[in-house]
C-alpha cells in the first residue's frame, strides 16, 4: 500500500532547532538523511516545505476564488514536509515512522 | 435441538462468532465483509434460536447463514461466489485464528469505543443493539463507529495479523486495556445486576480466551485473575434492597471461595514467570482482600506495599488513591490525610477522592468537613449505587 507521510512540526520543536549550535544541528540532519538511507526501499518521493509564512491559500467555496497569504489553517502545528511510501501494511508503516528522528508529530495517509 | 435460555444462547453465540469470523476471512479475506457477515448470521440465529432451540452443530448452522447471505451478496462477485459455492464446514483451520482478529480489533490506530464495540460484535457475538443497550448509547451511534471503524481497517491497510515480537508487548497491552474497560463497564460502574448483556461475564470470556491463546503472557493471566477475583465476590456487593455494600460491610460467606482460590493459583503461575506488570500487582491486591476472612484480617502492609509496586510500574493519581485508603488502615487515618492532600490538585473533580476524604475527616473528628466532602462527592458521581451510599451517609452520619 502506499502511504503519505506528512511531517507536522511545531513551535517547541522549531525553537529548539533554532537554539542549536551548527554542530548540533548538523547531527540533527545527519540522523535524518540516515533514516531516509535505511527507508530507502520505502521511500517513493517527497520534500521539505518552505515555511508557512511562504504559503498562499486560495478558497473556491465563496463564489469568486478567494487568494489570501498564509496556510489554510493558522496554527502552532504546521505541515513540513512530506514523504511517498510504499509498505505491505499500516504496521510497516508504523514501524517506519517509530523511528523518525526529526520533526515530533507525523500523520500516515493512505492513497486512493 | 435443546431449548435455549439466553445465558446459553450468549455462550454458544460467543463460543462460535469469532471462529465463524475467522474461516470467513480466510474466504473473503477482507475484514469489513466478514464482520458484517458474522453479525447477520448472529442475528439469524437470536431470531430463530430462542424459539427453535440451538442447533446442535451451532458452527454449521451459522456457517450455512453466512454462506448464504455471502452468496446472495455477492451476486455479481465471481470470485467470491465460486469460492464460497465450494466451501463446506468446517473450514477451520488446525490452529485458532481468533488471536488475529483480536489484534486488528484493536489496533491502536482505531478510537477506544471502536476497538470496544468491534470486538464485542467480531469476537463475541454480540449484536449492535446489544452494545448499544451496554453502554446506554443510541444504536446508530454503535452502527456508526463500526462501520468508520471498518472503512478505516481496509482503506488504511490496518492488517489481519498477530504483530511482530518486537511490537507485539504494546499491542497486547491495547487489547488488555480494551478488556479490561469492558470489565469495568460491566461490573464496575453499573448499578445493581445488569438488565441488559452483562459485559462483566464478556470480558472475562474475553480474557479467559486470550489466556488460552497466550499462555506464556503473565499479564493476560493477571487480568483473567483479576476480573475472576472480582466476580467471585460479586453476590456480596449489592444488599437485599439492590443497595450497594461497601467492602468492610460485605457478607463475605456470599464470597466463591472456590473461585478465589482457582484465580489466586491462576496468579501465583502467572507469578512463576517473574514478569510482573499492572494487572498481576492489581490481581495481587484484590487477593490480599478476597482471601482474608474477615476486614479485620486484611493484610494491609501487603497490600501498600503491592501499591508502591505498582506506582512504580504505573503512576497514577487514582493508584495514589487508593494507596492511600490502605495506608489508613496500615498505619492511621493521619498518615493517610497527608497523602490525600498531595493529591488535591489531580483528584478535585474525582467523586472518590472525596468520599475518601470524608471517611478518614470523620475519624479524625471533624464532622462538618467530612459532611461538606460527602456533599461533594455526591455533587460529582453519576452512578446511582453509589449516589445511594453518599446520601445514606449524609442523611445519617
Amino acid at each position: 500500500m502506499k502511504y503519505v507521510l506528512l511531517f507536522v512540526d511545531t513551535e517547541e520543536f522549531a525553537r529548539d532547532l533554532e537554539a542549536m549550535g551548527p554542530a548540533e544541528r548538523d547531527r540533527a540532519y545527519q540522523r535524518v538523511t540516515e533514516w531516509m538511507a535505511t527507508h530507502a526501499g520505502q521511500i517513493r518521493g517527497g520534500n521539505k516545505l518552505r515555511s508557512p509564512e511562504t504559503a498562499t491559500t486560495v478558497r473556491l467555496d465563496r463564489g469568486e476564488p478567494v487568494v489570501t497569504d498564509g496556510p489554510f489553517i493558522e496554527g502552532k502545528e504546521v505541515v513540513s514536509g512530506y514523504t511517498e511510501i510504499e509498505v505491505a501494511d499500516l504496521d510497516e508503516a508504523l514501524r517506519m515512522v517509530r523511528t523518525w528522528p526529526g520533526c515530533p508529530i507525523v500523520e500516515i495517509r493512505p492513497l486512493e | 435441538m435443546t431449548e435455549a435460555s439466553h445465558d446459553q444462547l450468549a455462550n454458544v453465540v460467543r463460543q462460535h462468532a469469532g471462529q465463524l469470523a475467522t474461516a470467513l476471512m480466510r474466504v473473503t479475506g477482507d475484514f469489513a465483509t466478514a464482520e458484517d457477515l458474522v453479525q447477520d448470521a448472529v442475528l439469524a440465529a437470536l431470531q430463530h434460536w430462542p424459539a427453535e432451540g440451538i442447533p446442535e452443530r451451532p458452527d454449521a448452522w451459522l456457517f450455512t447463514v453466512a454462506r448464504r447471505r455471502a452468496l446472495d451478496g455477492f451476486r455479481r462477485a465471481d470470485n467470491y461466489r465460486a469460492k464460497l459455492a465450494q466451501l463446506q464446514w468446517p473450514v477451520q483451520p488446525a490452529e485458532d485464528e481468533r488471536l488475529r482478529l483480536i489484534f486488528t480489533c484493536c489496533h491502536p490506530a482505531l478510537p477506544r469505543e471502536a476497538q470496544i464495540a468491534l470486538t464485542l460484535r467480531v469476537v463475541c457475538g454480540l449484536t449492535t443493539a446489544q452494545i448499544a443497550r451496554a453502554f446506554l448509547v443510541h444504536e446508530t451511534t454503535v452502527a456508526r463507529r463500526i462501520t468508520r471503524a471498518k472503512r478505516k481497517i481496509t482503506d488504511a491497510g490496518i492488517p489481519y495479523r498477530v504483530p511482530d515480537d518486537d511490537e507485539l508487548a504494546a499491542r497486547l497491552t491495547e487489547v488488555l486495556t480494551v478488556i479490561y474497560l469492558l470489565f469495568n463497564e460491566g461490573y464496575l460502574a453499573t448499578a445493581g445486576p445488569p438488565a441488559s448483556r452483562d459485559l462483566a461475564e464478556d470480558a472475562e470470556w474475553l480474557a479467559g480466551l486470550l489466556h488460552q491463546l497466550m499462555p506464556a503472557e503473565p499479564e493476560v493471566a493477571g487480568l483473567l485473575a483479576l476480573i475472576r477475583l472480582h466476580r467471585a465476590r460479586a453476590a456480596a456487593r449489592f444488599g437485599p434492597d439492590g443497595g450497594l455494600v461497601l467492602l468492610p460491610d460485605q457478607d463475605r460467606s456470599l464470597w466463591d471461595r472456590e473461585a478465589i482460590a482457582d484465580a489466586v493459583r491462576l496468579l501465583t503461575r502467572a507469578a512463576r514467570r517473574q514478569r510482573p506488570g499492572p494487572y498481576q500487582l492489581q490481581a495481587a491486591i484484590v487477593a490480599c482482600h478476597a482471601e482474608a476472612e474477615s476486614f479485620g484480617d486484611t493484610d494491609w502492609e501487603q497490600i501498600v506495599l503491592l501499591y508502591d509496586m505498582l506506582l512504580h510500574l504505573a503512576p497514577s493519581p487514582v493508584t495514589r488513591l487508593h494507596r492511600a485508603i490502605a495506608v489508613r488502615y496500615a498505619t492511621g487515618a493521619r498518615a493517610a490525610m497527608a497523602e490525600l492532600d498531595d493529591l488535591a490538585d489531580s483528584l478535585g473533580e474525582y467523586h472518590l477522592y472525596h468520599a475518601s476524604r470524608a471517611e478518614l475527616l470523620r475519624e479524625l473528628g471533624h464532622p462538618d468537613q467530612a459532611h461538606a466532602a460527602d456533599r461533594r462527592a455526591l455533587e460529582l458521581t453519576t452512578n446511582p449505587a453509589e449516589q445511594a451510599v453518599l446520601l445514606q451517609r449524609l442523611t445519617w452520619i
